[in-house]
């Protein structure tokens, strides 16, 4: 069997016959990652105990106490807790710090006997679109590796492209998932805030953030999200399944979609010709295949970008108070607790950490508030109300996952803000809280060399399965 | 935003930066807020005027835990401890 491209479908039916075992799924994936991430990089650490893991899902099996993803490997990004093992958001600030407990995701994961490999590469504290503002240098894009693979969760779009993992989980507060999914080729889920418990995640902001899964497949994306999906009474932003089902209603999951197409947002400035091309040409497709295309109108998608660098950064620089010096991570001594504190973040925190809380403390700061932080919540408001409504004309509605390929290592470094607009399609998603997913929607050439792109998917609150259906018609119509 | 005020930002976000890293940031955060001010020119009759779906939601006092559990685990990744203690410069 090759375990490296078996869907992890055919890895459950493998194991589960006794064809193959937990420890030669992890030995395979190991010597894969020996083999390849000394170029790509996508890990940061491989943990010692893998094959320890991966025996003790052997005996699960042998027990007969068998769940999903019962000896399946996942690679983490580095702002999850695991319990006695290191997590640094790939920040110099948290250098050496070890978890005292595990996120809410790993608990799952550990009940159903799956195997971390190890913890991957990041913006630090996801603060990024492209991995190079990893403290530890930046993940190179398994396609090219003159390109980046996207970010923040770049380390594991790029280990699950490259076959180093079957499975990797993410964060995504304006992209984070989808867009590397992206760039890498690979399918990646937002799911709905609210879905699944971001106990033991790092947080960046805290209205928007939401742990997803990456899979090649639709699939296996989907085999990831059922084991993390669920209510948790230690998150105080999980939503019951009770209100779940209340919020989503019955929404269609099976079958024709209506498709709605914000057509001048897509098709408007900034996004490649050839993005656009490919975005049409998936639609055609779909259309063929008996789903219809409904042009609609989102009049207020185009300020989500602005609404998101106001918001944002309002959460992180709040957030990112608590790196201090005084409860964990890195601590540089000053001559009094104030120059404790300047100097402990002054070393710790890179660049784009450091802009982001300034920028986020000014647009908080008395007299700019009103202006900047209470417009951006109700334009907020205002582009929630707008998605609620056309849900109520279409079942799904569809963007390219991002404007451009894979863009260049260094291309954006120096522009922020040009970094910022490669979000325009993602962040509306994180403003609105809904779900997304970005499934692979074939490739575009640039200096010679096929770059994937990505189609998005976004449905109403909670209603993961029909992002399922849809993004499984693209991938079976390619 | 002049020099001076950059330098009271970055004393509230208790960040020591360079006065060169403060002009760049200058200039980059006046192109950004440049950006996000767009924001603004949604004219008011076509925003919602309710503002706030997000809210506190509070749990019954009680104890999720037994006392102690993590007490060791949290305070072991403390840069300086003394007992049970975070140890700090002095305040006042």
């Amino acid at each position: 069997m090759d375990i490296l491209h078996a869907s992890i479908k055919e890895l459950r039916t493998a194991l589960d016959a006794r064809d193959i075992t937990a420890v030669m799924i992890a030995e395979a994936f190991l010597s894969r990652i020996k083999e390849v991430d000394t170029d790509i990089h996508a890990f940061l650490e491989l943990y010692d105990d893998v094959l320890e893991q991966a025996r003790h899902a052997d005996t699960l099996i042998a027990a007969g106490n068998i769940h999903p993803l019962t000896g399946i490997p996942v690679a983490l990004k580095d702002n999850l807790l695991i319990v006695g093992k290191h997590a640094s958001s790939a920040s110099k600030i948290l250098e050496g710090y070890v978890a005292p407990y595990d996120a809410h995701v790993i608990t799952r994961l550990k009940d159903e006997g799956a195997v971390f490999l190890g913890r991957t590469n990041m913006d630090e504290f996801a603060m990024g679109g492209s991995t190079e503002n990893s403290a530890y240098g930046p993940t190179k894009n398994p396609h090219d590796m003159s390109r980046v693979p996207g970010g923040s969760s770049g380390g594991s779009a790029a280990a699950v492209a490259a076959r180093m993992a079957p499975l990797a989980l993410g964060s995504d507060t304006g992209g984070s998932i989808r867009q590397p999914a992206s760039f890498c080729g690979i399918v990646g889920l937002k799911p709905t805030y609210g879905a699944v418990s971001r106990r033991g995640v790092m947080a960046m902001g805290s209205s928007l953030d939401q742990i997803g899964p990456f899979g090649r497949t639709v699939a296996d994306t989907k085999a990831l999200f059922a084991c993390i999906n669920g209510y948790d009474a230690e998150d105080s932003t999980s939503v019951s399944e009770e209100t779940r089902r209340m919020m989503c209603g019955d929404v269609r999951t099976t079958g024709a979609m209506r498709i709605g197409v914000p057509e001048s947002f897509v098709y408007g400035e900034g996004v490649d010709e050839d993005v656009k091309e490919n975005f049409r040409a998936t639609l055609r497709t779909l259309e063929t295949a008996g789903h219809s295309i409904v042009p609609i109108e989102l009049p207020t998608f185009p300020y989500a970008l602005a609404v998101y660098y106001i918001i944002m950064p309002a959460e992180v620089s709040t957030n990112l108070a608590r790196f201090d010096g005084v409860r964990y991570g890195l601590y540089v001594s000053g001559n009094d607790l104030l120059e404790d504190y300047m100097k402990t973040r002054g070393t710790g925190f890179g660049k784009e950490v450091r802009r982001r809380i300034m920028l986020g403390t000014y647009v908080l700061s008395a007299g700019y508030y009103d202006a900047y932080y209470n417009k951006a919540n109700e334009v907020r408001e205002a582009l929630r109300a707008e998605l609620v409504q056309a849900f109520s004309e279409v079942n799904v509605i569809a963007t390219p996952t991002s404007p451009t390929p894979a863009f260049r290592i260094g291309e954006k470094a120096s522009d922020p803000l040009q970094m910022y607009l490669a979000d325009i399609f993602t962040v509306p998603v994180n403003i609105a809280g809904v779900p997304a997913i970005s499934v692979p929607s074939g490739t575009v050439m640039r200096d010679g060399q096929a770059l994937p792109l990505g189609m998005q998917f976004i449905a109403p609150h909670f209603a993961e399965e029909t992002l399922f259906s849809i993004a499984s018609e693209v991938e079976r119509l390619a | 935003m002049d020099t001076d005020a950059m330098k009271r930002l970055a004393l509230l976000c208790r960040i020591d930066m360079s006065e060169e890293e403060l002009e760049t940031l200058r200039a980059e955060m006046e192109h950004i807020l440049g950006y996000v001010e767009k924001v603004s020119e949604l004219a008011p009759a076509e925003r919602a005027l309710e503002v706030g779906v997000h809210h506190n939601v509070m749990r019954e006092d009680g104890t999720p835990r037994a006392s102690g559990m993590y007490t060791e685990a949290l305070l072991s990744a403390a840069p300086a401890r003394e007992g049970d203690f975070i140890r700090v410069k002095k305040i006042l």
